[in-house]
């Protein structure tokens, strides 16, 4: 008897909780489904009605090109993992695994680069990407970010905990580097690639500041920039139609996150 | 031998090259600059030594921002730390719907700020927010939190909770997956009946080191937010909101003071180097446990 009200208790305490983390995103749903003068009517218990939801997501669409943002934030996304992994796993297993001089120099700079925070470098970069006529491109928004210390660290410990005998004996086999690299310890790193994409991508969709920084028109924008122009310029006080908008920006990771989940959480646990 | 020697160059040299460009000559650069009185577009900078950093440290809307940026970092961080326990603590006593409340409180983290910001706003907006709608239904008279000097920084704050706690708690849930339910069962045999000796006895020295982790990690999150500053309050009302961070962003991006925002940049990199000495450190202590 006890333990069932503890049961109760529990839950009724988590769901309590579970409402109050939703409650912004619930009354910014509400408000993207409410026509603009039952909004302003302090009427809580207006009911959404479904002409104000195709009005309000229609405006949002129109006054601002939400999908080009979209699109721009997979782009960038996408250009900056590629990069990543194109460039830290050799690395990684260099580091791991190879003698070459000047190892322990890039070893200790990339422990230095865990540590530094990436708008620290936003600051410098800025005007090297201002001298090189860089201003307001994708190559502003991706450059900077494409050699990444944490996902070099995650591939020298992973290189480090495959065994010698292993790459000896493939070694014996004929296969140079590349071909050991590629065929015989990359698809054994799966899960340490899978979990450094969820940081990577969610680090780069959800920035605010480099793209404030490099980035000028609406053409260029990333979602949190974008959303941030629709503010200002747009949808000033069009209120059911800024709150489709801001939704619009933020389903698309969410998508992916409900989508993979338990990868996501696992993947961010295992990075500590 | 010599072979592989090189196999290591090749595969290292393109972002060891990448590194320097990217990283090691825009840290000197900063470094450099933070010395001097340049400015970008302006006339050849001469050496000041270290007048930026005075003039920064005796600026009153300095001391004022790093202010700001102290309390909201002394109010988040307990708080999404403490919250994101508790959570952790419920859920893992459940035997249903663990990964669904897992996902409802992890949302906020993954939920592009800048976007979720503008929910906050309409909610907390002064005469038509659900917020201040609830409390004149009540009879408390209507504030505009974010115009409010009073309230401004605490609303970033609970924002800044509301975006952290599903964090901390994915941490304490992995820590408190560790702890061997016999110990639970035999300290329960023992009559240590009550729940709260059970977690000071048996739980927290299980996650005594993940705490700290959470601790720092969370610290150094708040100590970066810019977003909800940029997209609210802009620093307002007065210098209420100017946190850190924003205030570097200003200074170099818009007001173009290349030198004054070199220098705090710098003091920003030196709080975050401490941050991630202490996290290497925790990181290899537990490793060694």
């Amino acid at each position: 008897m006890m333990l069932r009200w503890q049961t109760l208790l529990r839950h009724g305490l988590l769901l309590l909780a579970a409402g109050l983390v939703m409650l912004p995103m619930a009354w910014a749903l509400l408000v993207a489904m409410r026509p603009q003068d039952a909004i302003l009517s302090t009427d809580i218990l207006a009911l959404p009605q479904w002409a104000a939801v195709t009005r309000n997501f229609a405006r949002a669409f129109e006054a601002s090109p939400l999908l080009r943002f979209i699109g721009n934030g997979a782009l960038v996304c996408a250009l900056i993992l590629a990069a990543q992994l194109l460039l830290m796993v050799p690395c990684g297993y260099a580091l791991a695994k190879l003698r070459f001089p000047g190892r322990d120099l890039l070893w200790g700079c990339v422990l230095l680069g865990l540590m530094v925070p990436a708008p620290v470098l936003a600051t410098p970069l800025f005007v090297m990407v201002a001298w090189s006529g860089l201003m307001d491109s994708v190559a502003a928004l991706v450059l900077p970010w494409i050699v990444s210390s944490l996902g070099i660290f995650l591939m020298r410990q992973f290189f480090c905990r495959v065994p010698d005998e292993l790459i000896e004996a493939a070694r014996l086999d004929g296969l140079g580097e590349m071909d050991l690299l590629v065929r015989v310890l990359l698809p054994m790193a799966r899960p340490t690639l899978g979990a450094f994409a969820v940081i990577s991508i969610v680090a780069h969709w959800n920035d605010l500041y480099w793209p404030s920084v490099v980035i000028t028109s609406a053409e260029r924008a990333t979602p949190p920039f974008g959303v941030m122009l629709f503010q200002t310029q747009e949808a000033g006080t069009d209120y059911g139609a800024l709150m489709a908008g801001s939704l619009i920006i933020a389903v698309p990771l969410v998508l992916v996150f409900l989508l993979l989940q338990r990868r996501f959480i696992e993947g961010l646990v295992a990075m500590k | 031998m010599s072979e592989r020697r090189w196999a290591g160059l090749l595969l290292a040299g393109p972002v060891a090259i990448l590194m320097l460009l990217l990283q090691v000559v825009p840290l000197l650069l900063v470094v450099g600059t933070s010395f001097t009185d340049w400015q970008l577009g302006g006339p050849a900078p001469a050496l000041v030594g270290f007048a930026r950093y005075r003039e920064l440290l005796a600026d009153p809307n300095f001391q004022a921002s790093a202010a700001a940026t102290l309390r909201y970092v002394l109010m988040v961080v307990p708080g999404a730390t403490g919250l994101g326990l508790v959570l952790a603590l419920l859920i893992s006593g459940c035997r249903r719907g663990r990964s669904l409340y897992q996902t409802i409180f992890f949302l906020p983290y993954i939920a592009t700020l800048a976007a979720m910001s503008m929910a906050w706003q309409i909610l907390l907006h002064p005469s038509f927010g659900l917020v201040n709608q609830a409390l004149e239904a009540i009879g408390v008279p209507a504030t505009n939190w974010l115009r409010d000097e009073a309230t401004a920084l605490p609303v970033l704050v609970l924002i800044g909770i509301w975006h952290e706690t599903g964090f901390a708690m994915v941490f304490f849930l992995a820590a408190l997956a560790s702890v061997p339910t016999e110990l639970h069962d035999a300290a329960r045999l023992d009559g240590m009946g009550a729940a709260w000796d059970r977690f000071w006895l048996v739980t927290a020295p299980h996650i005594g080191a993940m705490t700290l982790f959470v601790i720092v990690v969370v610290t150094a999150h708040a100590l970066m937010t810019f977003d909800t500053v940029a997209v609210l309050t802009q620093g307002g009302p007065g210098n209420a909101t100017r946190l850190l961070l924003f205030v570097i962003y200003q200074e170099a991006f818009a007001f173009f003071r290349t030198s004054q925002a070199a220098a705090a940049t710098v003091l920003f990199l030196i709080a975050a180097l401490l941050l991630g000495a202490l996290q290497l450190r925790l990181g290899r202590r537990r490793e060694g446990a």
